[in-house]
């Protein structure tokens, strides 16, 4: 939801300023692109067994999900600046701007600008699909419904608001992806080294409990140590 | 090539943006694939020391990283 979040918001600067149409058909044709390279993908993971995609596909997902749970303790310690889509907008409708107008039909600049932020975010979500289907038999439809799910909401809230949705707790959800993924990247990474969960598949709970506990007591440290090494540099004495 | 180029580039970029905390649970992943069938180790001992080589390298980067950096808020 958040990767589409980031995404509307420069549709929303691209079609504001330089017309909806090249725009929209921009983010349509990413949009289609990402549904083609799961359609082939999903597929094609059908025929890998089944130990070296939860290897390979979790160790994917363990770098992703620890990158983002590590950048969101970073973002609620206060060291990472959070995202402000209020900022992105205008910051990209002042650049949309500075192109210059466009009375063309076809306006390739909104075209292709609409069509990178989607394509760009869209990965992310496309690995996020496939990865959680590619876990467990059965799984890519479920995914892909929810990623569907999720688009229509923001495309929905994008066309009744016409303005950034810059009140979406963005660092929460990431916080929460981030420990979800890194603990099913865990739980199969493990299963693909062939070591024995206790619990089964109850362990990704256990593991989803443990990254939050770690996640939660890291922002503190993280801001304590900060503010030594602020103070010591303030007060070298 | 160049746009063939930036596409991987933005790929990696989605997994890696320290290269050295990537690295770290690579080597971490490939330790635990080549020892634990060789220690005679509890799994629940084994799962244990996974994760919590997984959470020392997520605490230390993070504490890294704060080293460097001041409050921004």
């Amino acid at each position: 939801m958040v990767e589409c979040v980031e995404a509307l918001t420069v549709v929303l600067a691209v079609g504001s300023v330089r017309g909806w149409r090249s725009a929209l058909i921009g983010c349509a044709a990413a949009i289609a692109v990402l549904l083609l390279i799961i359609a082939t993908v999903g597929t094609a993971l059908t025929h890998i067994p089944l130990s070296i995609i939860q290897l390979v596909v979790g160790t994917l997902l363990l770098l992703f999900g620890l990158r983002w749970l590590r950048k969101a303790i970073l973002r609620s310690a206060g060291l990472i600046p959070i995202h402000d889509e209020q900022v992105a907008f205008a910051k990209k409708a002042e650049a949309m701007r500075h192109l210059g107008s466009s009375h063309a039909a076809w306006d390739k600049i909104a075209f292709a600008a609409a069509f990178n932020i989607t394509m760009l975010e869209g990965t992310e979500v496309v690995f996020i699909v496939i990865a959680i289907g590619a876990g467990h038999t059965g799984m890519l439809l479920p995914a892909s419904l929810g990623a569907v799910a999720a688009l229509l909401v923001i495309v929905a809230l994008g066309l009744v608001l016409h303005r950034p949705l810059a009140r979406i707790p963005e660092n929460t959800i990431k916080f929460t992806v981030g420990v979800l993924l890194s603990s099913f990247g865990t739980f199969w990474v493990g299963e693909g080294m062939n070591l024995a969960w206790p619990g089964a598949d109850w362990s990704v709970l256990a593991l989803i409990g443990a990254y939050l506990t770690l996640a939660l007591t890291m922002i503190p440290l993280c801001r304590n140590q900060s503010q030594i090494i602020t103070s010591s540099l303030r007060n070298p004495e | 090539m160049k746009w063939i180029l930036k596409i991987l580039r933005e790929i990696f970029g989605i997994f890696v943006d320290d290269g050295s905390f990537a690295l770290a649970v690579l080597v971490w992943l490939a330790v635990v694939y080549w020892t634990t069938p060789h220690l005679s180790l509890p799994p629940a001992v084994t799962v244990i020391i996974f994760f919590s080589g997984l959470a020392l390298i997520l605490a230390e980067s993070a504490l890294r990283y704060s080293r460097r950096r001041q409050p921004r808020r």
